[in-house]
């Protein structure tokens, strides 16, 4: 108590128990970020070997099993590990200083939210090391490979599942506990950053879905462990069931993974093109719809199992609804764009990819809706093609996008603006070799989660694997980008950007580790 | 030129033919496959359909991006504008799509319920997906007809996959028994598992269900050119996944009947057969097949296995051990782990062949020929 | 004020972990949520594991429509029982009551437990397939060597729609022999 107290009038402590005690929403963020970052690596990895043993036609490099353990660890590692923590970290550094609040609501459970985290992906990444293999059933875990079938290690899968939606949803209730306490006099709602408001809404459907993956993770352990029959049709249950009950939780999970995106690009888009942003209410609106909609259109990741045609029309429907809102996004942010004054500095240039890389996966996303064209594209390379496309140019590059951003506000430093450059064309040419070709070879029929394919798919493979690589290598150059930034360069100003709008820009660059102790003037907080 | 930059320049010369070559045996396949039903050229018209929307409307959104993008910059002096908000517009652009949609909705609806009549059928069969093959059994209108039931597996040798021999065309997509229908009948398929979830696709009915055990779904097609048709399971269900290929082979209907008939008449052979002897080198050279195309996916080729999940059979306690319990473990599984029982899935000669090969390979010198009556025996001790 | 705060986060954060302990027990509620629609819409062709007590009505009217009923019957990984039905397919008229019966033979020298799961095809019928009479989910065990009959006896509800002129029912057989009930009695003997 006194040590927090403390913290209240001096600076950070000093040496490793800063960061292992801290309580600093600046602190928490960093650490989120850093930790996304090496997990992002990680995962990264484990894509870099998929795709060089998927470079030639045959097993050159590893095994299937282990194939299959890579594939499934790689979603594992990126969804959880990486894009979820990533915008924690940006929620903990931004929402604070968005909203001119001195902290977050819950500083004590926030340093908890975050080191559990490492734990959990210890002992998800331990069983890498394990004698059984790690868990080898993709990261969908269907029921019965992943109960019955599956390897012991599934058991440490549970737990680190268990700890990881833990931590997001302590994360998630500081998230909601800041915002709708935490704001500054004349704060309203409707003044609220963008960003701000679609991590408010994230943060509901983070508390409303993670309680059901943690659920549906128990009723595995108690089928493995405890002879129950959930999902085991011995017994009578039902291995559907398991599907629909992951994919209850599934779908809001993607939303979990673009909403924030979706703020982050609002922000930067007004920035650069010196212009308010288009359609701010509706903007709102539009994400509280999607939010609503990933309720309804779960069973589109299963319009292969056999439902009734009743029930495969409604979800067609209610997944095509989800285009309307979107729509609504995509024009806003093009509209803002329009007869703007535009520069294009590197979070500029992420966010523009953003906006056409997103919408790509968009389109793609409403041709996987129509039931009949999605039992052709069902489990296929154009499913990878497109979630590929929403969650890499879309939720990574808005991660990358808001670090180029506020990183001089974070370091008190501007970051290389040529080798950010350099990162984004390198990163924006990759990831389009890469994942382009799949949606090529999905038509053209090569099943996802293989670890060898027929020869006609020959070609699309290796082009593809060289994006891979060509992607993975230019993300080093972010991290020598953070690190040279960190260490110095020239002295950012406190706006930074000469068209940024917001409380944040109105701080000291870096940063000073307690902002807002008391509310900023309201003459401050302009509409948005 | 130095030697070792000889050496790369040969290397990268090496690399860009082996490229290019693959590249031009390859088709370049770009798009979904038109198919040979009606349902998968209205699948592919609706794709198409989409995909063209889809592209306008890109084309629009894109352009007014790239104009601006173009135009608007604070370069060229573009001053902003101050407009923030607009209830028309956004009304327009919520309706349009919305419009849009419904235009979408209405084929896709359409195709959706054709796809799912598989009344009236002509030919029914059973497919179920097992780890990692697929059996076909023709269901019968008479229990006394002799049934038409097989395994299909994949053909493709390990030596092919582990890069030892060169792979053939249809590296892969081969399997020992194809499934064979009559073209221009209506089939419908009975889709289930025997332990996993499976999916059975071949993209050119375009015809994708998902085989779950305990649970029996249903699908149908009716192939309109003969042909060869081939497909790959399309959900992930263990170690093999990409490796249980599907092969159809649709014939005309007098090609399909005598097809029939030849498959009924070997299976009342096959039973027969059961009572022949076999000799020492006939028992080892189709046991070396069969364990090549059964076997060799966990317990590797030498006998290895790979540890921990599938033991090695080179010196095994078990191979070497008593010949009744080794032919029981092959007829009846070990619960629990991926060891299937074979009782149905290979004839009684097949399987007096196999357990003859693996107790006489591998270093393992037991010297017993198993005969098909010792396996009939166990196969019909408890009845 | 400032203390005014606190007490409307501690209020917030009460409410937001009763949610989140609510999911937690949504999910669970989807278990019987699930059966329950299942039960109602044959989604997954899952039959009723209760026989019905209703009977055909008397008076059925005797109409031309036959409808065709398949029996198929596959062992799930795992079982080596001998297990097929004794009849390919029958033809019922709605209303008509009929008995057919299934197959089952334990091969191995020790005593086992099985258990049969129905499913039905297309699974919009399930619901009109009343089994008055069955084996669906029960525990049968049988000892070494022995064989079974099990029988099933049904009738098609007249309400079914016309469109469906045939329909497949399909038991996969399970080894619960480590699970079941009976099995322990079977290992005490």
């Amino acid at each position: 108590m006194s040590a927090a107290h403390d913290d209240h009038h001096h600076g950070p402590a000093k040496g490793i128990s800063r960061w292992l005690f801290t309580t600093n929403h600046k602190d928490i963020g960093s650490l989120y970020l850093w930790f996304s970052f090496a997990m992002f690596l990680l995962g990264g990895t484990f894509a870099m070997v998929i795709r060089a043993e998927l470079f030639q036609p045959g097993l050159q490099l590893v095994d299937p099993n282990f194939f299959n353990q890579m594939t499934t660890m790689h979603g594992l590692i990126m969804v959880f590990g990486a894009v979820m923590p990533a915008f924690v970290g940006l929620a903990n550094w931004m929402i604070p200083m968005m909203i001119g609040a001195p902290d977050m609501a819950l500083p004590r459970m926030n340093n908890w939210s975050f080191w559990i985290l490492p734990f959990a992906f210890a002992m998800l990444s331990s069983t890498l090391l394990m004698e059984s293999g790690a868990p080898n059933f993709g990261w969908t875990f269907y029921a019965p490979l992943s109960t019955t079938y599956a390897p012991s290690s599934v058991t440490f899968f549970i737990f680190a599942v268990h700890i990881m939606g833990a931590s997001s949803i302590m994360g998630a209730i500081n998230i909601i506990a800041t915002v709708l306490n935490m704001r500054a006099p004349g704060m309203t709602l409707m003044k609220m950053p963008l960003f701000v408001w679609t991590w408010l809404i994230t943060a509901y459907l983070l508390i409303a879905v993670m309680p059901v993956l943690a659920g549906v993770v128990t009723m595995m352990l108690f089928d493995i462990h405890f002879g129950t029959s959930f999902f085991n049709a011995a017994g009578g249950g039902d291995p559907v069931l398991f599907q629909h009950v992951f994919w209850f939780f599934g779908h809001p999970e993607v939303y979990i993974m673009i909403l924030p995106a979706f703020g982050v690009v609002s922000a930067i888009i007004p920035t650069f093109a010196r212009k308010r942003l288009f359609g701010y209410d509706s903007m709102v609106y539009a994400t509280a719809s999607i939010a609503f909609l990933s309720f309804i259109v779960w069973a589109h990741h299963m319009f292969t199992v056999g439902m009734p045609i009743a029930g495969e029309l409604f979800f067609m429907y209610a997944t095509m609804l989800i285009a309307v809102p979107t729509g609504v996004k995509v024009f806003n942010w093009v509209a803002t764009m329009f007869r703007g004054s535009m520069t294009f500095e590197t979070p500029m240039l992420f966010a523009i990819a953003f906006v056409v890389l997103f919408t790509m996966g968009g389109f793609t996303g409403l041709m996987l809706a129509i039931t009949p064209a999605d039992f052709q594209y069902h489990d296929t390379y154009f499913v990878v093609a497109h979630f590929h496309y929403v969650l890499v140019p879309g939720a990574v590059f808005s991660i990358m996008a808001a670090a180029y951003y506020w990183l001089p506000k974070w370091t008190g430093y501007m970051y290389d603006e040529r080798l950010g450059k350099l990162h984004f064309w390198l990163s924006f040419i990759g990831v389009n070799v890469l994942f382009f070709p799949q949606h090529f070879l999905g038509l053209a029929g090569m099943p996802r989660r293989i670890p060898d394919y027929a020869l006609q798919f020959a070609d699309f493979n290796w082009i593809s694997s060289i994006g891979g690589f060509l992607f993975g290598a230019s993300q080093l150059i972010l991290l020598f980008v953070v690190i040279k930034c960190i260490k110095g360069g020239k002295k950012a100003t406190d706006q930074v950007w000469e068209g940024a709008q917001g409380l944040e820009w109105t701080v000291a660059s870096p940063a000073p580790y307690h902002t807002f102790a008391t509310p900023p003037d309201p003459k401050l907080i302009h509409d948005q | 030129m130095l030697p070792k930059a000889k050496l790369w320049l040969a290397l990268t010369i090496a690399a860009l033919t082996s490229m290019l070559s693959t590249s031009l045996q390859a088709a370049w396949d770009l798009n979904m496959p038109q198919g040979v039903t009606q349902i998968s050229r209205e699948t592919y018209d609706l794709h198409m359909q989409i995909l063209w929307w889809c592209v306008a409307i890109g084309v629009v959104v894109f352009g007014v991006m790239l104009w601006s993008i173009i135009n608007h910059r604070k370069s060229k002096g573009a001053v902003p504008a101050t407009f923030h908000e607009s209830t028309k517009v956004e009304i327009v652009w919520t309706v349009i799509p919305f419009i849009i949609l419904i235009l979408m909705a209405i084929p896709a609806t359409r195709v959706l319920t054709e796809a799912y009549d598989a009344s009236e059928s002509e030919l029914d069969i059973q497919i179920t997906g097992y780890q990692w093959r697929w059996e076909y059994r023709y269901l019968r209108d008479d229990m006394n007809e002799e049934e038409v039931s097989f395994f299909s597996n994949m053909s493709t040798s390990r030596e092919e996959i582990n890069n030892q021999l060169p792979k053939q065309e249809t590296y892969l997509l081969d399997v020992d028994n194809p499934l064979v229908i009559p073209i221009n009948k209506k089939v419908r398929f009975l889709l289930t598992s025997n332990d996993v979830i499976h999916a059975w696709w071949v993209p050119d009915f375009a015809v994708k269900k998902d085989a779950i055990p305990g649970f029996i779904n249903e699908m149908w097609t009716i192939v309109e050119e003969p042909g060869v048709y081939r497909g790959q399971c399309a959900e992930l269900c263990g170690i093999d996944h990409g490796f249980m290929p599907i092969v159809v082979h649709a014939l005309p209907q007098d090609e399909y009947d005598a097809w029939y008939a030849g498959q009924q008449e070997q299976a009342a052979a096959a039973r027969a057969a059961a009572n022949n002897t076999i000799t020492m080198d006939d028992a080892l050279a189709q046991g070396e097949e069969i364990y090549n195309r059964t076997c060799v996916a966990c317990h590797q080729a030498g006998g290895t296995g790979l540890a921990p999940a599938f033991p090695a059979l080179a010196g095994s306690s078990v191979v070497t051990g008593d010949l009744t319990d080794n032919i029981d473990l092959i007829l009846n599984g070990v619960p629990g782990t991926a060891m299937a029982a074979y009782n149905r899935m290979l004839s009684p000669v097949e399987l007096a062949s196999i357990v003859t090969y693996i107790r006489n390979s591998f270093g393992n010198s037991t010297g017993d020929l198993v005969q098909p009556a010792d396996v009939n025996a166990l196969l019909q001790e408890a009845q | 004020m400032k203390q005014a705060k606190q007490n409307n986060t501690k209020r917030l954060v009460t409410r937001l972990l009763f949610t989140v302990v609510g999911m937690f027990g949504f999910g669970f509620a989807m278990v019987p949520l699930y059966d329950v629609i299942c039960d109602i819409t044959g989604l997954n062709g899952k039959t009723g594991d209760q026989v019905v007590s209703v009977q055909p009505k008397e008076n059925a009217q005797q109409s031309d429509r036959q409808i065709t009923v398949q029996f198929l019957a596959q062992n799930a990984a795992g079982m080596d029982w001998e297990f097929s039905a004794n009849d390919a397919q029958v033809k019922v008229q709605p209303g008509e009551v009929k008995v057919v019966s299934y197959h089952a033979a334990n091969p191995n020298s020790y005593a086992m437990v099985g258990q049969a799961i129905p499913s039905v095809a297309p699974n919009e019928a399930a619901q009109y397939l009343k089994k008055l009479e069955c084996f669906c989910f029960q525990e049968q065990p049988l000892e070494a060597g022995e064989t079974v009959d099990m029988g099933i006896r049904f009738f098609i509800d007249e309400s079914i729609p016309e469109h469906i002129t045939k329909l497949t029912l399909s038991y996969s057989l399970f080894d619960i022999t480590k699970s079941s009930s009976s099995a322990t009695a079977v290992t005490q003997r």
